[in-house]
């Protein structure tokens, strides 16, 4: 294992991220502000309680996985792609290196990127609403596995695009939509039977269900069950990316 | 004929071939050794496979068939002992922007598993004269400079087998022997070292040995004394007192020419025949009653031979 690459790769990365800090950690708070004044307050406050819980802090829990989704993919996305569009690509192409180390480097880079905005996300949400936590050490583990699963989708999206505009359509057209019918601002419980089945084929689903619970001990689906999904999540990712890897697909010609 | 029969080769290449998606073939079963310690020159037109071969060498393209070791290590089942014996400088100018010069080279060092050392990167930063700028960020550096940061990145990790894709493209004169000069150094130090050039009097200056590639095919390898002696023409020019009108008959035993409205008559003859015949041409004349103010001669250059061997083929 050449675990001085990984570092140094997870190193680039983050200073990476630093450069665009103030960025990186504005945009994610202000729009979360933003749901809490539309769906907390203004929305909210006609809405009665969901499973017990108020809604804004119901909504809570989807929303921090909302914008974690979005963000490991995103970021780990544009970590690869950008060295394929400049070149620089050719360094790691030629280094000692094996797809777990780069990948790795990338996926952790960008995991960690994620967790500490939906960190910082449920900090913002500790000021409109009143959280408490019920099983942190759970709610940790979600947001790791949930940051992780999503920054390998992400990589792949980033190797297997060649341009600007498949980088944006991913998250654009597949995972906001996944993440917005998951149930981040509804317990799926709420729809007609037939929608409840049709959303059980979202991933989405699963993820926010078991990330819910893990604040509040109420769950779409049984916790069992969401653990089992996020890791075969994680699983076909993982799949994939060795792929790639062996057989260069989209990296050398 | 390898320069030093007695060394190992550092780099095997057999029997590889490429063939690109859409079916181009870019290389045509190339075999090529490398010995420790030597510089070769790989030189051939735009398009001819140079970058190609050092990309599958460096694990950057896959090749389709062959074999590639190094040290030993066969590039594929044993990546990492041969990959961390190489060090790349790609043909294209691919920096990242944003780090510092200093970032950046530390970088490539870690990447290749090597532990931290910063006394070897300041020195490395010195002898490409990238000391200064080693806080700047990458893209407000001259195109001569990136490519020297490049060069820095290869040498980053120490490596034993070095590859110079067109190293001294956009480099200015003085940088250039300078960058010649880490060169020299390095192969001091026993690095290998593998490059292409267009400028071929750099090949003439550096290699020990040429190779010449021609639409994917390796046509020649040859220790470049040797080369230069083989395929090498002399020309004896003569600078004559009185304009001759015409070759005098009785010459035509001779390779000659007039030039100069017939003020030079320049002789060519193989420098590894038996007899130069330069002696009885000189006797000839001397019956003739021509006579030469200043007498010239000129080897033909690793340029010109380079030029008729990929012209022969075309
Ligand atoms: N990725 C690729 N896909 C298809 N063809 C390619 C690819 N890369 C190179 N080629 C083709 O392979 C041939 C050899 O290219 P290569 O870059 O190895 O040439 P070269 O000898 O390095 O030339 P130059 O002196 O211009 O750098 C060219 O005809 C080129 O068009
Ligand atoms: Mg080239």
């Amino acid at each position: 294992m050449n675990l001085t690459a990984v570092a140094a790769i997870y190193k680039f990365e983050m200073a990476r991220t630093f450069r665009t800090l103030m960025q990186s950690i504005i945009s994610p708070v202000i729009s979360t502000s933003l749901y809490f004044v539309v769906f907390g307050a203004a929305i909210g406050s006609r809405i009665q309680e969901v499973d017990g819980i108020s809604y804004g802090a119901f909504i809570v829990p989807g929303l921090i996985m909302l914008t974690l989704l979005q963000q490991s993919l995103t970021n780990a996305a544009f970590g690869i792609y950008f060295p394929k569009f400049t070149g620089t690509i050719y360094e790691l192409l030629s280094a000692p290196i094996s797809p777990i180390e780069i990948v790795l480097g990338y996926v952790g880079a960008a995991a960690t990127k994620s967790i500490a905005l939906g960190l910082i996300i449920l900090a913002t949400a500790a000021l409109f609403v009143d959280l408490h936590i019920e099983h942190p050490v759970w709610m940790m583990l979600f947001l790791v596995l949930t940051a992780v699963t999503f920054a390998m989708f992400g990589f792949i999206i980033g190797i297997w695009a060649d341009g600007f505009e498949k980088l944006q359509i991913v998250p654009l057209l597949i995972v906001t939509p996944l993440a917005f019918l998951g149930g981040s601002f509804y317990s799926i419980k709420m729809l007609p039977e037939f929608w409840q089945d049709v959303s059980l084929v979202n991933p989405v689903v699963y993820l926010i269900s078991g990330f819910r619970w893990a604040f509040y001990g109420t769950s779409d689906v049984s916790i069992a069950l969401s653990l089992g999904m996020t890791l075969v999540f994680l699983a076909a990712p993982l799949a994939a990316v060795t792929y790639i890897f062996k057989t260069g697909w989209r990296l050398k010609s | 004929m390898p320069v030093f029969p007695t060394a190992p080769a550092i780099l095997t290449v057999s029997g590889v071939s490429k063939t690109y998606e859409g079916g181009f073939q870019a290389l045509k079963s190339v075999d090529l050794e490398i010995a420790r310690g030597e510089i070769f020159a790989l030189l051939g037109p735009n398009g001819a496979g140079k970058t190609t071969l050092i990309s599958i060498i460096c694990g950057i393209v896959n090749l389709s068939t062959g074999q590639v070791t190094v040290d030993g290590h066969d590039i594929g089942r044993d990546y990492r002992a041969a990959r961390s014996k190489i060090g790349l400088v790609p043909q294209e100018l691919t920096t990242d922007a944003f780090e510092s010069v200093w970032d950046t080279v530390s970088f490539s060092r870690g990447l290749f598993g090597k532990t931290k050392n910063p006394a070897h990167i300041e020195k490395v930063l010195r002898d490409l004269s990238l000391w200064e700028k080693r806080d700047n960020k990458i893209m407000t550096l001259s195109g001569g400079m990136k490519r020297r940061v490049l060069i820095a990145k290869a040498l980053s990790h120490e490596p034993e087998l070095l590859f110079l894709d067109e190293p001294t493209a956009g480099v200015d004169v003085a940088l250039r022997r300078e960058m010649w000069e880490v060169v020299r150094k390095l192969r001091d130090v026993g690095v290998t070292i593998i490059l292409t050039t267009h400028y071929i009097e750099e090949a003439e200056m550096m290699a020990d040995r040429i190779g010449v590639i021609s639409r994917g095919e390796l046509i020649l390898v040859e220790d470049k004394t040797e080369l230069m002696r083989k395929l090498g023409h002399k020309e004896l020019i003569l600078h004559l007192q009185e304009p001759l009108a015409a070759i005098p008959p009785g010459f035509s035993d001779y390779d000659l020419s007039l030039s100069a409205q017939g003020h030079s008559l320049t002789y060519s003859y193989d420098t590894n025949a038996e007899r130069t015949g330069i002696a009885s041409l000189m006797r000839r004349l001397a019956e003739e009653g021509i006579r030469f103010r200043d007498i010239s001669t000129k080897q033909s250059t690793l340029e010109e031979i380079f030029v008729n061997l990929v012209e022969e083929r075309a």
